[in-house]
C-alpha cells in the first residue's frame, strides 16, 4: 500500500495544529478539564499517526486486532487497579 | 515451482512472509504497550491521590522546550513515513536522506530531553540525596519527579534504539541489502519509530501539563 | 525407498548452538529446564527434610528463606514457565501445523540464548548467597530492606522474560499464517488452541512483570523509588503490577498442559473428543479471564474491600472454563475403547489431580476463607496440585507420547508405568497432608512449627521422596532409550495429528511435500479400530 506523500504532509500539518491546540489550551483554566481535555488531543494525534503513518487504515484486520489489543489490555491494567484506589477509604499512610 | 530467494524457507510466498512481518512487530508493540502500561499505572495512582502536588511539580518542567520537542518527534515521523514511501517507490537516495534526517531528528529529541534533565539537576529536583523541593508536599513532588525521569529515561532508551536501528537500515538500504523488492525492514522499523512517537504525545500532555499554566 | 535422513544427524557443536531448527531448539530449552529443575528441586528436598523436625535442625531461619525463594524462582521462572511451550511446543507445534518451521526461526534461537543469559544471572546471584525476598519480591522488603543480590535475581528474571515474549510471539504468528492448506481454525488440534492461548498471556502479561521488576530494582539502586512509603509510595502498587502479570503467569503454567491431556485423552480411548469447539474456546477463556482476577492474592493485602469482592466474583467465573474441560475429557472418556500406555496414566492423574487443584482454588477465591486460608500451606498445597499435580504431569505425558517423535525410539513401557504410578503415590501423600496443614494454620514460609504440625509433615517429607523417584526413573529410561529402546514407526500410537505424518524422527524440514488437511482431529472409531489421519500424505 503506498500512501501519496501529500496525505502524509496533511496528517504531520494537523498534528502540529493539534500540538498548538494543547499548548495554547494549557493557559485556559479548564478547571478539572485541563487534563481529560490534553489526552482527548493526544489520542487524536495517536489515532492519525496509527491510521495513516502506520498504515493501519487499508491493512489487513489481523493488525487491526494486535493494535487493539495492546490497548485493550492496557485499560484493563489501568481500570482494575484503579478499582481499588477509588474505592478506598481512611488513607491514613498518605502524608499531608 | 518458482520460489522468490527473497522468500524464507518456512513460507510459501511473499505476501506471507510480508504479513508475518508486519504481524509480528504489531504483537511486538503490544508488549511495548505494555511495557510502559506499567509506568502509566504508577503515574495514575499517584495523580489521582495528589492531583494538586503533581499539577504544581509539573509547572517546574519547561513546557516550550517540551512542547518544542513533541515538534521534533512529530516531524520525524513524517521523515519517517516519507522514507518508507520512498523505498516502496524504489528511491534509493530519497529513503537515505529521509532515514537519516529522521535520525537527526531523533538525535536533536535527545539533545533537548539531555539539557532538560541537566536543568533538573541544576535545580536539585532529580529525586534522591540532594532533591530539594520549594513547595508543599516535597514527598510527593519526587514522586512526580521520580516518575517524570523514570518515564521519560525509558522512552529516551527507546528512542536511542530506533536511532541505532535506522542508521543501520539506511546503511543496509545504501549498500542494497535493503531494496524496493525486499522493502519490508523499513515498515517494520518504522512502526517501531511511530510507536515511540506515540508514547511521547501521552507523555507529554500528563508530565508538562499536570496543571493549567494560566 | 530414499534413506531417510533426521533432524538429529548433524552432530557438531556448531550445528547445535547456532540452529535455527524448531525441534534442536525444542531440546535445547529441555536440556536447560532440567539443569533448572534439579537444583529447584535440591532446595526443595532440603526444605522438607528441614521440616522434618519442629525446630528447624537442618538450616536457619535466614537460609531458609533463600531457599523457597530460589525454589520458586527457578521453579516458575526457568521450568514451568518454559517447560512445555518452549519443549513440546517448539517442537510439536510446527509439526502439528503441517508447516516446515516456526515464523521467525532466528528468533526462536535468540530466545534460547536470552533465556539462558537470565539464568546465568540468576545462578551468580544464587552462588553469591542467594535472595531471601521469596518469590513474590514483595515490597519495601525488596525494594529497600533485604541485604540481598535482589538486583541480579530480578534482573535475570526480567532477561529471561524476553524469552517468553519471543516464543509467544512466534507461536502467535505461525499458528496465524504457516497453517498447511486445509487446515481451518476449526480443524486445529486443542494442542494447537492451547498453545495460543497461552502465547496471549507470555505476549500481553511478561512486559508487565519486566517494568515490575525493574521499578524494584531502579528503587533499590536509586534509593527512592514508587514503592517507597517515605514518599508516599503505596506498596501495594507493586502488588497489583506483580500479580497482574503473575496470575495471568499461572495459567501460562496449566494451559499447555490441559492442551496435552486433550491431545492424550482422545487417542488412548479412540474416541473424538467429547465437545470440541468448547474446549477450544474454554482455552481463550481462561486465558481472557485469568487477566483479571489478579486481585484475590491481595484479599488481606490492605487493598479496598470492594475491589476485591469485584476480584473474588471474577475469580469464581475463571473456574467456569475449567471445569468444561474437565466434564469434555470426562465425557469423552464415557464409552470409549481405553488403554492404559504410559501418557494415558499421566492424563488421568493430571485428570484428577488437577481438579482437587481447581476447587481448592474457589476456597481461596472466597473472600471469608482466604481471610483464614492465605499464607497457610493450604495455598502450597493448591498450587502444587494445579502445577505439580496438573501440569508437570501433563509435561511427563506429552514428553512420553511424543518421544518416539522426537527421539526415533520407544521408551520402556513398564518402567514407563511404574514411574507414573509412583509419581503419582509420591505427589498425593506429598501434598494432601499440606491441605490439613494449611486448614489447621500452619503458615507458610517458616523453617520451624509447633510440635503438633509434625506427623503431616513427615509425611509429605516422605511423599516428596517418593515422587523424587519418581521423576529420577524417567530421566534415566529416556537417556537409556536412546542407544537401546526400541525403533519407533511414524505413528506408533495411530493418531491423527500431522505430526504423525512425518517420519519419526522427521528429517530436517518436516514434511517433504506440504501436507494438505482435509479431516478434523480426533477422528478416532472405536468399534472398527481405524482412525483417519487429518491429511493423507504420499510416503517418502
Amino acid at each position: 500500500m503506498i500512501v501519496p506523500a501529500k496525505t502524509y504532509f496533511k496528517v504531520w500539518g494537523a498534528l502540529l495544529v493539534l500540538l498548538l491546540i494543547t499548548i495554547g489550551a494549557a493557559f485556559l483554566d479548564l478547571g478539572p478539564f485541563n487534563l481529560p481535555f490534553a489526552l482527548l488531543i493526544a489520542f487524536t494525534k495517536a489515532a492519525l499517526i496509527v491510521l495513516i503513518f502506520m498504515h493501519i487504515k487499508g491493512s489487513n484486520p489481523l493488525l487491526h486486532l494486535a493494535a487493539g489489543a495492546g490497548l485493550l489490555w492496557l485499560a484493563i491494567m489501568l481500570v482494575l487497579t484503579m478499582n481499588d484506589y477509588l474505592t478506598r477509604n481512611n488513607i491514613t499512610w498518605l502524608p499531608k | 515451482m518458482s520460489r522468490s530467494p527473497l522468500v524464507a524457507e518456512q513460507f510459501e510466498e511473499l505476501e506471507q512472509q510480508h504479513l508475518a512481518d508486519q504481524f509480528g512487530m504489531w504483537i511486538f508493540l503490544a508488549t511495548e504497550v505494555m511495557f510502559f502500561g506499567g509506568l502509566f499505572t504508577c503515574y495514575t495512582v499517584y495523580r489521582f491521590l495528589s492531583p494538586e502536588v503533581f499539577a504544581h511539580a509539573s509547572h517546574h518542567l519547561g513546557l516550550v522546550l517540551g512542547g518544542i520537542n513533541t515538534g521534533v518527534l512529530l516531524c520525524s515521523s513524517l521523515t519517517m513515513a516519507l522514507a518508507l514511501r520512498s523505498i516502496q517507490l524504489g528511491r534509493r537516495g530519497a529513503t537515505i536522506w529521509l532515514l537519516l534526517a529522521t535520525c537527526i531528528f531523533g538525535i536533536a529529541f535527545l539533545g533537548i530531553k539531555g539539557y532538560e534533565y541537566h536543568e533538573k539537576y541544576v535545580e536539585h529536583l532529580i529525586p534522591g540525596s540532594r532533591f530539594h523541593y520549594d513547595g508543599p508536599s516535597p514527598n510527593r513532588a519526587q514522586m512526580f519527579f521520580w516518575l517524570y525521569f523514570a518515564m521519560t529515561g525509558l522512552h529516551g532508551l527507546h528512542v536511542l534504539i530506533g536511532v541505532c536501528v535506522l542508521s543501520t537500515v539506511a546503511i543496509l538500504v545504501a549498500r542494497r541489502r535493503i531494496r524496493q523488492e525486499n522493502y519490508m525492514a523499513v515498515e517494520v522499523a518504522g512502526l517501531y519509530w511511530h510507536f515511540v512517537d506515540i508514547v511521547w504525545v501521552f507523555l507529554y500532555p500528563l508530565l508538562y501539563l499536570a496543571g493549567a499554566r494560566g | 525407498m530414499s534413506k531417510t535422513e533426521s533432524y538429529l544427524d548433524e552432530s557438531s557443536l556448531q550445528s547445535w548452538l547456532l540452529t535455527t531448527d524448531h525441534k534442536r531448539i525444542g531440546l535445547l530449552y529441555l536440556f536447560t529446564i532440567l539443569v533448572f529443575f534439579f537444583i529447584a528441586a535440591v532446595a526443595a528436598l532440603l526444605m522438607r527434610l528441614n521440616l522434618l523436625s519442629p525446630h528447624g535442625w537442618i538450616v536457619n531461619a535466614d537460609t531458609y528463606n533463600k531457599l523457597f525463594t530460589l525454589h520458586g524462582v527457578l521453579m516458575v521462572w526457568f521450568f514451568l514457565i518454559p517447560s512445555i511451550p518452549a519443549v513440546l511446543g517448539n517442537f510439536v507445534l510446527p509439526l502439528m501445523l503441517g508447516a516446515r518451521d516456526v515464523a521467525f526461526p532466528r528468533l526462536n534461537l535468540m530466545s534460547w540464548y536470552i533465556f539462558i543469559s537470565g539464568g546465568l544471572l540468576a545462578l551468580w546471584a544464587l552462588i553469591h548467597g542467594g535472595v531471601d525476598t521469596g518469590w513474590t519480591f514483595y515490597t519495601p522488603y525488596s525494594s529497600t530492606y533485604s541485604n540481598t543480590h535482589v538486583i541480579t535475581m530480578a534482573m535475570g528474571v526480567f532477561i529471561a522474560g524476553f524469552s517468553s515474549i519471543i516464543t509467544g510471539l512466534n507461536f502467535i504468528v505461525t499458528i496465524h499464517k504457516l497453517r498447511a492448506p486445509g487446515l481451518t481454525w476449526t480443524r486445529l488440534p486443542l494442542f494447537v488452541w492451547s498453545m495460543y492461548a497461552t502465547s496471549l498471556i507470555l505476549v500481553l502479561a511478561t512486559p508487565v512483570l519486566a517494568i515490575t521488576l525493574g521499578l524494584i530494582s531502579l528503587e533499590r539502586f536509586w534509593g527512592v523509588g514508587v514503592f517507597d512509603p517515605r514518599l508516599g509510595g503505596d506498596p501495594v502498587l507493586f502488588q497489583h503490577l506483580f500479580w497482574f502479570y503473575s496470575h495471568p503467569a499461572v495459567y501460562i503454567m496449566i494451559l499447555p498442559g490441559m492442551g496435552v491431556i486433550s491431545e492424550l485423552i482422545p487417542c488412548f480411548s479412540r474416541k473424538q473428543i467429547f465437545g470440541y469447539k468448547w474446549v477450544a474456546a474454554s482455552s481463550l477463556a481462561i486465558a481472557i479471564l485469568g487477566f483479571v482476577v489478579w486481585g484475590h492474592h491481595m484479599f488481606v493485602a490492605s487493598q479496598s474491600v470492594y475491589a476485591g469482592i469485584v476480584f473474588s466474583f471474577l475469580s469464581f467465573l475463571v473456574s467456569v472454563p475449567s471445569g468444561i474441560k474437565v466434564f469434555n475429557w470426562t465425557a469423552t472418556l464415557r464409552k470409549g475403547s481405553i488403554t492404559f500406555e504410559t501418557p494415558m496414566l499421566y492424563a488421568l492423574g493430571f485428570i484428577g489431580l488437577f481438579t482437587v487443584g481447581g476447587l481448592t482454588g474457589l476456597f481461596l477465591a472466597a473472600l471469608a476463607a482466604d481471610v483464614h486460608l492465605t499464607d497457610t500451606y493450604f495455598v502450597i498445597a493448591h498450587f502444587h496440585y494445579i502445577m505439580v499435580g496438573g501440569m508437570v504431569m501433563g509435561f511427563m505425558g506429552g514428553l512420553h507420547y511424543w518421544w518416539p517423535k522426537i527421539s526415533g525410539r520407544m521408551y520402556p513401557e513398564f518402567a514407563g508405568k511404574m514411574a507414573a504410578i509412583i509419581t503419582y503415590v509420591g505427589f498425593n501423600l506429598a501434598f494432601f497432608p499440606q491441605f490439613i496443614l494449611g486448614f489447621m494454620g500452619m503458615p507458610r514460609r517458616y523453617h520451624d512449627y509447633p510440635p503438633e504440625f509434625q506427623w503431616l509433615n513427615v509425611l509429605s517429607t516422605a511423599g516428596v521422596s517418593i515422587l523424587g523417584v519418581g521423576y529420577l526413573l524417567p530421566l534415566l529410561y529416556f537417556l537409556w532409550s536412546t542407544k537401546w529402546g526400541e525403533r519407533a514407526s511414524a505413528n506408533p500410537w495411530r493418531a491423527t495429528g500431522l505430526e504423525w505424518q512425518a517420519a519419526s524422527p522427521p528429517p530436517k524440514h518436516n514434511f517433504p511435500v506440504v501436507p494438505r488437511v482435509t479431516k478434523p482431529p480426533y477422528t478416532y472409531q472405536a468399534e472398527q479400530d481405524q482412525f483417519t489421519p487429518q491429511s493423507e500424505l504420499a510416503h517418502v
